[in-house]
């Protein structure tokens, strides 16, 4: 079943298509990596792919009801934002919004929902601790895990592993391809090409706001690809830990 | 954080208390016990008169005033992420006392009693309508705020011509004593004029907690999750011109109740916006039965006005609290 459909998605800027003429479906069971350049449109594909954005062509969130897309894609945006110092378990129970009937008060499978997403993100010892108040990594993580308790069969994550530490990043993946494993989908925008090797199942590589590549890791991260849209060379072999992938040199 | 119930009960028996001794305290001092049994049984008599007409007007007005700027604070707060956002900043507070300073320069305020906020009222009507007009469902919330900033400018400006213009110094003179705000001598009229404008506007404010909740993420998180974000801009602004409009109209201009109150109740309901919102209409409430009794005890003869007041006790209070939570914002 395919939970992004996207059909000759275009987002303009002005005359400039940011965003040109896309087509993307993902289905239930994939982790999708959508990667790029500064500058190639991940954002704004998601952006766009969500409603938030104008745009010509059909996205199939798009076009469904406010409070139908909250409960079938979880976004989580790229820019942190934590306007007020609540703590950590408030601020993960926001994902629940979407299926509380207005007025409701969080009920057990909310609050089971919430105690898992905090679990993933290692957060359980965060719980009471004000979300303005922690480092840059651990609100990235408190974020990550709000998206992860709305529980929306499709996760669109952009760069959400940016800024964490090495262990909470390798963790974070895990949680995703988990996620997808166990029937969801996610479509996380990364620009650590190593980690995307390692936990995608596949990658879809973005230039100039097209996609150019979409396939396995092993069939996107082509050395012509590489040298084509991000201009570096790489080192990559198949270990018996699974895919290694190392950008070695700018062209 | 307090449990909401425990902060509910006692914001609500502090405003309770206030309520009763806002009643009981005047320049007629009047034997407890009679004057809440005239106040109940009516009847003829002057106690009974001073008691309907003139204290529970004004205990009445105090509770819907405080109660609107205190909500009209925190939703503004709520919505523009922003704790030094205050109800005046959509620019309807300035408009509204635009249109009274009007009637009472050109006299209509005399000619009868609810003159002066129907011409209120008009000018925040007006001062809407420019700032959907400008700020309209495609606007975003810093568009409102720059056309709340330069409406307030405008109806500043003009309301600084009438008193130029005006023709005798006590015409002058009534217009700042006016603007000083204050709750003396209002009817039951009053009351009628601005009760449903504040409840109706409280009705739609209170109902956009579940909205500010998620804007705690931002702008694009929240659209995500099912907020729309137009309808919630329309809905604010029409709440806080309800009921700001409504209380400038009838009071003048109270001051710094909508700033300091989300801001002394930020901390006991864990700052979600949401719960904000209720905690500091009762909040608002007490604050400004508080200080329309400070009003009548401090200088009884003096006719001390209530926005004044408000003004001094809370700056003061409100660079304490800027003080005490530095540390809590990015």
């Amino acid at each position: 079943m395919s939970l992004l459909d996207l059909h000759d998605l275009t987002v303009l800027r002005g005359d400039c298509p940011v965003v040109d003429h896309v087509r993307l479906t993902v289905i239930a069971g994939e982790c999708v990596g959508l990667i790029g350049p500064n500058g190639a449109g991940k954002t704004t594909l998601m952006r766009g792919a969500l409603g938030l954005e104008r745009f010509t062509g059909r996205s199939n969130l798009a076009a469904m009801s406010a409070a139908d897309r909250a409960r079938a894609v979880a976004f989580l945006p790229q820019s942190r934002q934590i306007a007020w110092p609540v703590d950590v378990e408030t601020l993960v129970a926001l994902g629940r919004l979407p299926w509380l009937p207005r007025g409701a008060k969080l009920g057990k499978a909310d609050r089971a929902a919430v105690d898992r997403a905090l679990h993933w993100l290692d957060l359980d010892g965060f719980r009471h601790r004000i979300a303005t108040q922690l480092s840059g990594g651990e609100q990235g993580r408190a974020l990550i895990a709000r998206a992860l308790a709305q529980e929306a069969p499709l996760l669109m994550a952009d760069e959400p592993v940016a800024g964490l530490d090495p262990a909470h990043q390798i963790a974070t993946m895990r949680v995703f391809a988990d996620l997808a494993a166990a029937g969801h989908a996610v479509l996380v925008s990364l620009h650590d090409l190593g980690l995307a090797a390692r936990h995608c199942t596949r990658l879809v590589l973005m230039h100039m706001g097209r996609i150019v590549a979409d396939g396995p890791p092993r069939a996107v991260l082509t050395p012509e690809n590489l040298a084509q849209v991000f201009r570096i060379s790489a080192w990559s072999a198949d270990t018996p830990q699974g895919p290694v992938f190392q950008p070695m040199e700018v062209l | 954080m307090i449990a909401p119930r425990a902060l509910a009960l006692s914001l609500s028996a502090m405003v309770a208390a206030l309520f009763v001794a806002s009643l009981l305290i005047g320049p007629a001092a009047l034997p407890v016990g009679e004057s809440l049994a005239a106040l109940v049984a009516g009847g003829d008599g002057p106690l009974a008169l001073i008691m309907r007409e003139i204290r529970l007007p004004r205990a009445v007005l105090a509770v819907l005033i405080g109660a609107a700027l205190g909500l009209s604070g925190a939703a503004m707060q709520g919505y523009l992420r922003n704790p030094l956002a205050e109800p005046g900043l959509i620019g309807v507070s300035a408009s509204a006392a635009l249109g009274a300073v009007i009637a009472l320069q050109t006299g209509v305020a005399s000619a009868h009693v609810l003159a002066l906020p129907v011409a209120a009222l008009l000018g925040a009507v007006v001062a809407v309508g420019l700032i959907l007009g400008l700020a309209g469902p495609r606007g975003s919330s810093l568009t409102l705020i720059l056309a709340g900033v330069a409406i307030s400018a405008l109806a500043g400006a003009f309301t600084s011509l009438v008193l130029n213009l005006s023709p005798n110094p006590f015409a002058a003179s009534e217009i700042v004593f006016w603007m000083m705000g204050s709750l003396a001598d209002r009817s039951v009229l009053h009351v009628a004029i601005a009760a449903p404008f504040i409840l109706g506007g409280g009705a739609v404010l209170l109902a956009l907690g579940r909205g500010l909740d998620a804007l705690t993420l931002g702008e694009d998180a929240a659209a995500a999750m099912g907020v729309s974000l137009s309808q919630l801009r329309l809905m604010l602004v029409l709440g806080v011109a309800a009921v700001v409009g409504a209380s400038t109209a009838v009071a003048g201009a109270v001051g710094f109740v909508g700033l300091v109150v989300p801001h002394l109740l930020r901390r006991a309901v864990g700052a979600r916006p949401s719960r904000l919102l209720w905690a500091s209409a009762l909040g608002g409430a007490a604050m400004v039965l508080a200080a329309d009794i400070a009003v009548r005890l401090v200088l009884p003869e003096r006719d001390l006005k209530l926005g004044v007041v408000m003004a001094i006790v809370g700056a003061p209070l409100f660079l304490h609290l800027i003080y005490r939570t530095r540390g809590e914002f990015p």
